[in-house]
């Protein structure tokens, strides 16, 4: 795995302190720590730098809007359902990928 | 007993909704979000130690005040969380909550569906740690995140200045604060702002704070790209004959607000072109009614920020009940359409003084994204149009080539999009069309037509 | 023809006007055709993309194979491509009764010698794993293809154009009348022009030309409901078709699955409108996430349908106008016209400038509707309300 894509390099920054009970979910097949309350993609962006791959290209992408309008955070759970990670909540045990099902696990060199 | 759906749980609907309740009317109150307060004034996730009071600092008072009127009225509003409306028919809106369809009958709709950032793309907008101005606020007050170590806040909006404080105030990295519009142009539409005085003078204090903070405020400089190899390390900047680049590691990007006109849309309502904003706005008289029985209000109307959107949420509410037989003061009708006027007018002002840079989105170079859902570059665009027979509406370039048929339909780079085809068409502005809104509103799955709806 | 602005005018800018612009202009026809908006925006457009080849009207093939060979040869024809591919169709079958249709449809395919293969039982799966537990089985035809119908039309239309034939876009007929052996069309603001010879291609607005030469059709506006889903990953290369209608769908390379199915709906040519009843869209997405489960979780991303002229036989007009001679007609196509339109363009060039044509159209008279109107099965199964026609 790459640069900036790892885990404990997040593009986002806590401002305050979260009391949520822990909540573990894996992305990409790693385990990560976020806290209840925690959106999806506040959850993956707090410990890495991108959220996902685009569709037409390839190249990574983290949402963009942060509000539900602009549908570029869409994630895949639990490798068959598709969620907006802007708007989504973490529960335990979720599974994030980056890549589709049945395409080569997450490669960005 | 009359029944009305509000779409949308910010400052305008939960104001129409008080406002109905006080007429012993129960209307159904949908809001995509989990929790009430719209964009802007939103409610925190639960467990963060957000001190929202000084996060709103100026706007604590009414954010306080829209919250306890929504905890008041909270047991006789039959409030659905979560719930998208993503399409009209009649009298009916289908709408789908937790991965369920089902149907919300009406006799009377009001939309309240606010807006989202406008965003002028350039190159390197796509990569990830660029956000929405918006986007950046957002994220601090419901996850309580800045969207990066060091954020450059760029663009043409009187918010650019309060987010960079929001920011600085909790202590974030401000790189800088960069306005493309040149201060002579704000100068000039002083007449419209002086509707607003206070807000005027609050914005001028912002910037006084910032500059004594040491952070830098460029007026007149546009973004020439965001570089950086995987993510965000800087933007590059022009200045007349002089570029230079800020290190930053997150970019804060939006040029004003645009209405959701979605449903609006849907629902029947007529569009003019607006020359000041430079958009197509759904047609409303003063009071909000777009059509029989369709009521506008706040930002999904007509950008007038959030003290104009409770005045016109109960205004239209107002309308409502008076045109379903139970008329209403004139003269309390008359103070809310002048203050919904004054407050409109004030942001005229501030869309001419924070103007949207038509040049530089039809400037936007051939090898840049415009359309981020598709990835459809500028040039493919001004390729298709450069054909014989090519396009020369924005429908038709979208049906050429797949710019703004994507999961986001088009509100992202419709702006830009329009002022592109635009220039390459040698048209006006308003003569390239709008992109006509096509439901679903939002995605919506597969699974949601597996049961029937109820 | 001296005096005459060209040889014909071709009013409506859609696959059927343009590709007759294409092949007369070919044949060295000087041509006009008009369009009151940009071509290929209607019905031509906007419709599926199916290039089907199975499940046909037996009378039809002729002209359908004519039409595939040229859509093949697309690239060469037009110097352009459209998203052509020859994915294959899978015609799927939920029961005994629906294959025995299909095994109907299947010897009539074939007596026009196309290949199709029969499949059942684990070799359905086998093929198609993404198939649902409800296909009983399924008919296959390799041949058939899929285009996007964005591209086609104006593609076609340039490719006229460099033949030499005047596509002018914009441009309102607004009355078409005889003038000794040939036509004047009168254009709104753009004056008056004459010509030899009048194809009347104006889809489903095509009987205010017919009805001024004293002939009609019991033409009704409709349209299929279409949605698009998201990208998903590309596995569902054939188009896929559920023998009852509830199913049209395809997924493109890009990973989009583009669905269309019965019943179609009320679409307003006055209005320009073509609104998709939710409902609809939503019984759609059952039958879709039944029929093809790998698909359960994606997200439809865009609903639409389109302004198209319905016929109660289910059978498009095409050829010779009965009253007027000179006067050609090729309109309502009932929701299939996508795939035939490089063929009627072909043949309508031969019986404008050879006065026939090999492929056999007399199926297709405008005159079969003076002897009352049969009103087909399929049109039965593809409406809500059979009431939509006015007879």
């Amino acid at each position: 795995m790459v640069k900036n894509v790892q885990a404990g390099v997040g593009q986002f920054v806590p401002a305050v302190r979260r009391h949520g009970a822990p909540i573990r979910i894996t992305v990409d097949g790693e385990a990560l720590d976020a806290r209840a309350g925690d959106s999806i993609l506040a959850a993956v962006l707090l410990r890495r730098r991108a959220l996902r791959r685009h569709e037409f290209g390839g190249e990574l992408r983290a949402g963009f809007c942060l509000m539900g309008a602009c549908q570029d955070c869409w994630v895949w759970l639990d490798r068959e359902r598709r969620v907006r990670a802007c708007t989504t909540t973490v529960t335990e045990g979720m599974r994030i990928d980056l890549d589709a099902p049945d395409e080569e696990p997450a490669s960005f060199d | 007993m009359t029944r009305v759906a509000i779409v949308g749980a910010g400052p305008a609907g939960i104001r129409a909704a008080a406002a109905l309740v006080e007429a012993g009317i129960r209307p159904v109150l949908l809001d995509e979000a989990a929790r009430p307060g719209g964009q802007g004034y939103r409610t925190p996730s639960p467990g963060l130690d957000l001190d929202m009071a000084a996060l709103m600092g100026s706007e604590a008072a009414h954010h306080a005040r829209l919250h306890g009127l929504f905890a008041a009225i909270h047991d006789r509003v039959d409030y659905r969380p979560e719930t998208l409306v993503w399409a009209v028919d009649g009298r009916t809106l289908h709408v789908a909550t937790q991965g369920r369809a089902g149907m919300v009958a009406f006799d009377a709709l009001l939309l309240a569906t606010g807006a989202t950032d406008r965003v002028v793309p350039c190159p390197g907008w796509t990569k990830p740690g660029v956000f929405t101005l918006g986007g950046a606020q957002a994220i601090l007050k419901d996850q309580g995140c800045f969207i990066g170590r060091r954020v450059a806040f760029v663009g043409s909006s009187p918010l650019l200045l309060l987010a960079a404080l929001q920011y600085q105030s909790l202590g974030a990295h401000v790189a800088a604060v960069v306005d493309t519009t040149p201060f002579g142009a704000k100068l000039a539409a002083l007449p419209d702002l002086a509707a607003s005085p206070r807000t005027l003078r609050r914005g001028i204090a912002y910037r006084t704070k910032l500059r004594a903070a040491g952070i830098p405020v460029h007026d007149g400089a546009a973004p020439v790209a965001i570089e950086g190899r995987d993510g965000v390390e800087g933007v590059r900047l022009r200045h007349g004959a002089r570029e230079w680049t800020i290190a930053c590691d997150a970019v804060a990007l939006g040029h004003g607000l645009k209405p959701e006109t979605q449903l609006a849309d849907l629902a029947g309502a007529q569009f003019a072109y607006d020359p000041v904003f430079r958009q197509w706005l759904p047609e409303t008289d003063a009071d909000g009614r777009a059509g029989p029985s369709l009521y506008l209000a706040g930002d999904g109307a007509a950008i007038g920020g959030a003290y104009a959107a409770e005045a016109s949420g109960t205004l239209a509410a107002a309308a409502l009940l008076a045109d379903h037989g139970r008329p209403q003061p004139k003269a309390t009708l008359r103070r809310l359409r002048q203050e919904v006027a004054r407050l409109r007018r004030f942001q005229r002002g501030l869309a001419r003084a924070f103007a949207w840079p038509a040049g530089q989105a039809a400037a936007l170079p051939d090898d840049a994204t415009l359309c981020r859902c598709e990835g459809i570059t500028a040039g493919e665009v001004r390729r298709a149009m450069a054909q014989p027979l090519g396009p020369r509406e924005v429908n038709r370039v979208k049906a050429i080539t797949r710019v703004g048929m994507g999961r986001c339909q088009g509100r992202i780079c419709g702006p830009a999009l329009a002022d592109i085809v635009a220039a390459a068409a040698g048209l006006d502005h308003a003569a390239v069309g709008r992109l006509r809104g096509q439901a679903p509103v939002k995605p919506i799955p597969l699974v949601l037509g597996a049961e029937p709806a109820g | 023809m001296i005096g005459r602005s060209a040889d014909v005018a071709i009013v409506g800018g859609g696959l059927m006007g343009v590709w007759t612009a294409f092949f007369l202009a070919r044949s060295g026809r000087r041509v006009v055709l008009f369009e009151k908006g940009p071509v290929g925006a209607q019905s031509s457009g906007v419709n599926f993309g199916n290039l089907r080849l199975q499940g046909r009207f037996g009378g039809q093939y002729p002209l359908s194979l004519r039409s595939h060979a040229l859509w093949e040869d697309f690239e060469a024809l037009t110097g352009e491509t459209c998203e052509f591919e020859a994915t294959g169709h899978l015609y799927v079958a939920a029961n005994a009764d629906e294959a025995a249709r299909l095994e109907g449809y299947a010897r009539q395919a074939e007596a026009h010698g196309i290949a199709i293969e029969r499949v059942g039982g684990n070799e359905l799966r086998r093929r198609w794993p993404w198939l649902g537990e409800g296909v009983h089985a399924a008919t296959y035809s390799a041949r058939d293809a899929t285009a996007n119908p964005r591209l086609a039309t104006p593609a076609a239309a340039r490719a006229a154009a460099r033949l030499g034939a005047e596509i002018r876009e914009g441009v309102r007929v607004t009355d078409v009348r005889r003038e000794g052996d040939g036509f004047t069309v009168e254009l709104e603001g753009a004056g008056t022009l004459s010509f030899g010879a009048v194809v009347n291609a104006a889809g489903a607005w095509a009987l205010s030309i017919a009805e001024r030469f004293g002939e009609s059709a019991p033409l009704f506006p409709a349209g299929p409901p279409h949605f698009v889903t998201e990208p998903v990953p590309y596995r569902i290369v054939p188009s896929v078709q559920a023998v009852d209608g509830s199913v049209i769908a395809r997924q493109i390379p890009r990973g989009n699955v583009i669905m269309a199915g019965y019943p179609r709906t009320a679409s307003d040519p006055v209005l320009n409108r073509a609104p998709v009843p939710p409902a609809k869209t939503l019984a759609g997405m059952g039958h879709l996430a039944r029929t093809l489960p790998a698909l359960r979780h994606a997200h439809v991303i865009r609903v639409w349908s389109g302004i198209e002229g319905y016929l109660p036989d289910m059978l498009p007009v095409i050829g010779p106008s009965v009253t007027t001679p000179g006067l050609f007609h090729a309109f309502g196509f009932c929701g299939h016209g996508f795939q035939l339109g490089p063929g009627v363009g072909a043949a309508l060039a031969e019986l404008i400038v050879d006065g026939t044509s090999p492929t056999p159209l007399t199926p297709f008279s405008i005159g079969r509707f003076g002897e009352g109107v049969a009103v087909s099965d399929k049109f039965l199964k593809e409406f809500d309300q059979p009431a939509a026609v006015t007879s």
